[in-house]
């Protein structure tokens, strides 16, 4: 690693961002994917809530990696950003198919 | 980030794994000490010895005096948890908690006769166990930070096996004779590679069980969340009853117990009793665990007023349900026998090790040149790495020593038991803020290895029935856990002549620095070979 000299406030912040970005991202996209997976898998309502969150962990860990591997904290923030939006609007439409 | 994928994830591995390193740590030694967990309890209650099983008669007639007993105790409270006697607790273990948000109340009792045993005061290993979720915290936050910390543990085993570009080569390379921060590395990466199945394992496992109330989402959107629904319909618990807010007195649970004993061929575990006194309330008789790898107690549900079988659940769980409780069974290996015990027990030692190494390792790698004064952050990390390192394992010897020497009369035991367990830790803790680094880490590992002599010493001296004692007599289990702290002590002194003997890492550092004077090679260099300057990991 670079020695602490070399750190510049503008990469602080990037690091910061995508902390909060892994974390909250990670969590949020997780816990989508949980909702919709829970309501959408063609098992048995307990199974599918079951396989859901086993499944929940390795989702949150694998949008962490991302976060910190992209190049860009903006390209990490639009990939987050997407794939919740996309969740989301999956767990909207399996929602309102629920309770017509 | 900046530079390869490789390297951000170096960055992750190395920030991810100082953050919570400690807590990591402490997680991980009462992890593995409760591997033994009822081995523990038992030597911490030495006034238990083991006795024959009770035939289903006198298990009937127990239950019916612990049930006599709670009503006379606890009439108001919404549920009675019964632990029945075994051969290896042959106590009635009493639970309940009288309203939510009051501390559960616990009783013990002789089976035979119905009158408070004579047991010392003492959490025992449960203390351990909990402590190892909980950290001893208000259980909503203790397993919240827990949680966080896996999850950061997850992130860290992943990023550092991606950081290992020669993970196969770097199992077998150990160079103790090189300079001590690449011995260190090695030690870690042997600790982290060699268990790494193990580590991936508990983890993820880990989280597992606590995973519905860390993601509660797919309940709260399929069963509008309640959790009990959930666990009903996938066949883990009987099915709950409502209480009906009509008195009606409760049916005798001796003949209950006979009758459950007669329907399933495991031992009887323990009983619930849900909404006493109400005319719905159930009896739930819970069994040992089959054979297997699955954490799944079979269960029988009666009425609690008609006494009628109301539900039978055992096995035949559906896939993903089966693949929750097999989760839930590999973390607390419950199904192994000695040695594969021994096994569980030895990769969560390595894991101990591969925690502490790294946050060693984090220091080594900053250590100030010659003329430079150590920055507060890594003297506040050299002082947290010898409070948690030395200073656990340090807290649980005096745990257990209090546990020997502490009157067994005394009022609120227990509780004396943990207070001293946490007094040593914050000494062990704090000394080493005043203490130079070297002789912190020599007096703090030394400390340790005579504290676990002390236990040996005092356990031998106060229980009359000690193997030892006795020529041919005595429970072996006194003998086994003595010969477990002489082992600990032998590696904890070992490990305090190691840094008596081990040379100044400054003087290391210039050596080296002579040794290859090109800059890049100086002590916050990479630490394998010179070829792999270009990509730094661990630093």
């Amino acid at each position: 690693m670079a020695s602490p000299a070399r750190i510049t406030p503008a990469e602080r912040a990037s690091v910061a961002g995508r902390i909060v970005l892994a974390a909250g991202g990670g969590y949020g996209v997780a816990a989508l994917a949980t909702a919709f997976l829970s309501l959408v898998l063609p098992l048995a309502r307990a199974e599918a809530v079951a396989a859901a969150t086993l499944l929940s962990f390795a989702v949150m860990a694998g949008i962490v990696v991302l976060v910190f591997a992209l190049r860009t904290l903006l390209r990490a923030t639009v990939a987050v950003a997407g794939l919740a939006g996309l969740l989301g609007l999956g767990l909207w439409l399996a929602m309102r198919g629920l309770a017509p | 980030m900046k530079g390869s994928f490789r390297q951000s994830m170096a960055w992750l591995h190395t920030w991810s794994g100082l953050i919570v390193g400690w807590v990591l740590f402490a997680i991980f030694v009462t992890g593995t000490a409760s591997y033994y967990r009822p081995d523990i309890t038992r030597w911490m209650r030495p006034e238990l010895t083991r006795a024959e099983p009770m035939d289903a008669p006198a298990l009937g007639a127990a239950a019916e005096r612990a049930v006599a007993y709670l009503q006379e105790h606890a009439p108001q409270a919404r549920s009675w948890f019964i632990a029945l006697p075994q051969p290896d607790k042959p106590v009635l273990d009493l639970f309940w908690r009288t309203r939510p948000g009051e501390p559960p109340r616990q009783a013990m009792l002789d089976p035979r006769t119905g009158a408070e045993a004579a047991v010392r005061g003492t959490r025992g290993g449960d203390f351990l166990y909990r402590f190892h979720f909980e950290l001893h915290m208000p259980p909503l936050w203790g397993r919240w930070i827990v949680g966080i910390c896996a999850m950061i543990m997850l992130v860290a085993l992943i990023s550092g096996i991606v950081t290992h570009k020669r993970i196969f080569a770097d199992f077998f390379t150990f160079r103790r004779d090189k300079a001590p921060r690449r011995s260190w590395l090695d030690a870690h990466n042997v600790t982290g590679v060699l268990a790494l199945p193990f580590h991936l394992m508990i983890t993820y496992t880990g989280i597992m069980t606590l995973a519905l109330m860390y993601m509660p989402w797919g309940v709260t959107t399929a069963y509008r969340g309640d959790n009990q629904a959930f666990f009903a319909e996938a066949g883990l618990v009987t099915t709950p009853r409502p209480p009906a807010n009509r008195p009606a007195a409760l049916t005798p649970v001796g003949p209950i117990v006979e009758r459950a004993l007669a329907t399933m061929p495991e031992t009887l575990e323990r009983l619930s009793v849900v909404n006493p006194g109400d005319a719905n309330a159930t009896v739930v008789a819970v069994f040992e665990e089959p054979h297997g790898l699955s954490h799944q107690h079979p269960q029988i549900a009666f009425d609690g007023v008609s006494g009628e079988t109301l539900e039978i659940l055992g096995g035949g769980l559906k896939p993903a349900a089966k693949t929750f409780t097999v989760m839930t069974g590999l973390h607390e290996a419950h199904f192994a026998g000695t040695a594969l015990r021994l096994l569980f027990f030895l990769c969560g030692l390595m894991g101990c090790a591969m925690v502490a190494t790294g946050i060693v390792l984090w220091s080594l790698a900053r250590l100030p040149k010659a003329n430079e004064r150590a920055f507060f952050g890594l003297r506040l990390v050299q002082a947290l790495n010898i409070g948690s390192i030395a200073g656990l394992p340090a807290a649980v010897a005096v745990f257990f020593l209090a546990n020997r020497l502490l009157p067994a009369d005394l009022a609120g035991r227990a509780e004396w038991e943990i207070d001293a367990f946490f007094g040593a830790w914050i000494v062990a803790a704090l000394v080493p803020l005043v203490r130079p680094q070297r002789r912190a880490w020599c007096e703090g590992l030394a400390a340790v290895s005579l504290l676990c002599l002390a236990v040996v010493a005092a356990d031998i001296l106060t229980i009359p029935g000690h193997p030892l004692r006795l020529t041919g007599g005595g429970d072996p289990l006194f003998a086994w856990f003595d010969a477990a702290m002489l082992l600990l002590a032998g590696l904890f002194a070992l490990a305090a002549r190691k840094v008596l003997r081990y040379e100044a890492p400054r003087k290391e550092s210039q050596r080296e620095r002579s040794a290859r004077p090109e800059p890049a090679a100086s002590p916050v260099s990479p630490t394998r070979a010179p070829v792999r300057q270009t990509e730094p990991t661990h630093a």
